[in-house]
């Protein structure tokens, strides 16, 4: 079991444009460790993707990648340890997918380069698409390219190696998902750590070691799957109603149901104002 | 159709092509134009076999040559500058004319040309012959680089601010360059106008000692940052998760730019399109790597240029045409073209 601490979070705030995006955020990833980070849109997941990705400078003695301070790291050491997919890359130019996998691995050897694009291709069910324009491509092809580019700039290096991956599935049909998630897996128990920021709470559950729940900028709730997604938190978090079943496999499933409360107009059994006026009863949406 | 497998160019067989063209070029450029000059007479100039022929020594080395050498020279810089800028911004439409290089140069030119005798009787004194070029080159310059200071912010350059800064310095500049010439009497007027419309007719040795070295700095520079721009594609967020400083880059490339563009746009006025056209066409070939790229627009540009210098000289015998014209009449269809070919397919 790899059990060497690889990113330390302590007490990380961060304002942008004077609004606190994160909010007093710890927590900790050690190798071999997948954890995938859930909250609603706007909670703060690809703000503190972005900061550890160092897109966001955070304050010295915040962040502690490999046990040391991140600000003190090269640029050229991240590269080579660190690799991050952005929620959205768009590319505007005639580009190949081979040709943008190999932008992960700039400087290494022709032959290395192309066994190693080769390796992730075929990895990432994506072979037959080697000489295609990127641009024509579907979402979800592109997104395989993508972490594939991402992947490339951190295969066969030596650890520590950290993946931050800001919804590297969102674009997938669920057979793709469940595959790349289970290279996710397999990567981890290579030694990599992942932080993974997933909307889909199933597919979390499914695969990660353990979930961070993130509401309004803070840790709302962290631990194994079956502590954290809860119908309370679901909740709490989302204003989601859901029934949590735990799965004979050991991990919770997650069934989301319909609002109870209906339509957001619905004032219960008050009469509304024009009902009043008029004396006709409209139908309440229950 | 678009989804079919891509294959490119093998850069040697594409360099070489570009190369046989810059070749062709060349020669159809020194033998070309009111006093005739035969292949047979370059063979024997080269081997020193000459007949001592003064007018046509003083043709060649005096006139062609320089005219030559400069339109190679300004065709690969605003060839490269294109792909730099293109890259940078992540837009194949961008263009040296985007960032207020060529703006800032026209607003400074014009002013040295309506308010030469007048006005700024004190900068043509001080600056000589000189005055024109100098004064386009400082206005080139400086345009750009307060475009770059005002999209500058908290250590950081917003490439979308530059854009913007750069479309609005656009417009003050052209207001500037309008009002001058509605001040202008009919000799500066036609001046500024030639001038507008770009030439390599007055291309001297002196024009390539002061202009070339800029132009060379870029041509020479340029390549050192086709790794970066390559990640430059994906966004900048990935060029600084790829490991590249994105801030020396984007200053790398802009001061390239200003100088290059501004150092050509200074001796040869306005010339259009090449910037546009040629990475576009060369992306095709070479496909998006700026390591080929690159080199392919410094050879692309140069022989392009030299194509239109050529037919500017030969469409109205013995008058001639801007070559600022040449190269908007022939860019701008092709480029109708290429893009409803690449619609329609």
């Amino acid at each position: 079991m790899h059990q060497k601490p690889l990113l330390n979070v302590n007490n990380l705030d961060l304002w942008l444009a004077k609004q606190q995006i994160l909010d007093d955020i710890s927590l900790s990833l050690t190798q071999g460790e997948l954890v995938a980070l859930l909250g609603p849109n706007g909670a703060g997941k690809s703000t503190l993707i972005r900061a550890l990705a160092g897109e966001v400078r955070v304050p010295a003695q915040t962040v502690r990648f490999d046990g040391k301070d991140m600000n003190q790291w090269s640029r050229a050491a991240l590269a080579r340890h660190r690799a991050v997919m952005p929620q959205k890359v768009d590319l505007q130019f005639p580009m190949t997918v081979e040709e943008v996998v190999a932008l992960g691995r700039p400087r290494e050897n022709p032959t290395q380069r192309r066994r190693i694009i080769r390796a992730l291709l075929a990895r990432l069910d994506i072979t037959h698409l080697e000489t295609r324009l990127v641009p024509t491509l579907s979402g979800g092809e592109q997104q395989r390219v993508q972490l594939a580019r991402v992947l490339a700039q951190v295969w066969d290096r030596p650890d520590p190696r950290l993946l931050l991956l800001d919804e590297c599935t969102s674009a997938l049909d669920p057979a793709h998902q469940q595959q790349v998630f289970q290279q996710l897996r397999q990567l981890a128990s290579e030694g990599f750590g992942l932080l993974v920021a997933v909307h889909d709470l199933n597919l979390a559950a499914q695969y990660a070691d353990r979930l961070v729940l993130m509401k309004a900028g803070k840790i709302f709730a962290e631990g194994p799957p079956a502590s954290v997604l809860t119908e309370q938190h679901l909740r709490e978090v989302y204003g989601l109603e859901s029934r949590v079943e735990l799965l004979p496999e050991g991990y919770p499933l997650v069934i989301p149901q319909r609002p109870r409360t209906g339509h957001p107009t619905d004032l219960g059994g008050q009469p509304l104002p024009w009902e009043r006026l008029t004396g006709v009863e409209y139908r309440r949406i229950v | 159709m678009h989804t079919e497998d891509v294959r490119r160019l093998q850069a040697p067989i594409g360099y070489g092509a570009l190369l046989a063209l810059i070749a062709g070029a060349a020669v159809l450029a020194i033998s070309s134009g009111a006093y005739p000059v035969t292949v047979a007479d370059l063979a024997r100039m080269i081997t020193g076999n000459v007949a001592n022929d003064s007018t046509a020594q003083f043709v060649l080395w005096e006139v062609r040559l320089p005219r030559l050498l400069l339109g190679l020279l300004t065709g690969a810089v605003l060839a490269v500058s294109g792909a730099l800028l293109q890259g940078l911004f992540r837009n194949p439409l961008a263009d040296p004319g985007l960032i207020g290089v060529s703006s800032g140069a026209a607003l400074a030119a014009v002013a040295v040309i309506v308010l030469g005798g007048s006005g700024l009787a004190g900068w043509t004194a001080l600056t000589g012959r000189w005055a024109l070029p100098l004064a386009a080159f400082i206005g080139g310059t400086v345009t750009t680089l307060l475009a770059w200071r005002i999209a500058h912010r908290q250590g950081q350059t917003s490439v979308a601010l530059l854009l913007l800064a750069g479309i609005a310095i656009n417009a003050i500049a052209g207001a500037g360059t309008g009002l001058l010439t509605y001040h202008a009497d009919d000799n500066a007027l036609r001046s500024l106008t030639f001038w507008t419309m770009g030439s390599l007719a007055h291309a001297q040795w002196q024009d390539l000692w002061m202009a070339g070295p800029w132009m060379l700095v870029t041509l020479i520079i340029a390549p050192l940052l086709a790794r970066p721009l390559d990640a430059f594609l994906l966004g900048e967020p990935v060029a600084g998760h790829l490991g590249y400083s994105t801030a020396w880059v984007k200053r790398g490339a802009i001061l390239l730019v200003a100088l290059g563009v501004g150092a050509a746009v200074a001796v040869t006025g306005l010339i259009g399109f090449v910037g546009l056209v040629v990475p576009h066409l060369l992306r095709q070939l070479f496909g998006a790597g700026h390591r080929l790229l690159l080199p392919a627009c410094a050879l692309g540009g140069g022989a392009l240029l030299v194509i239109a210098d050529c037919l500017a000289r030969v469409i109205v015998a013995p008058a001639e045409l801007p070559i600022g014209l040449v190269m908007a009449l022939l860019g701008g269809p092709f480029f109708l073209a290429l893009l409803m070919r690449n619609r329609f397919s």
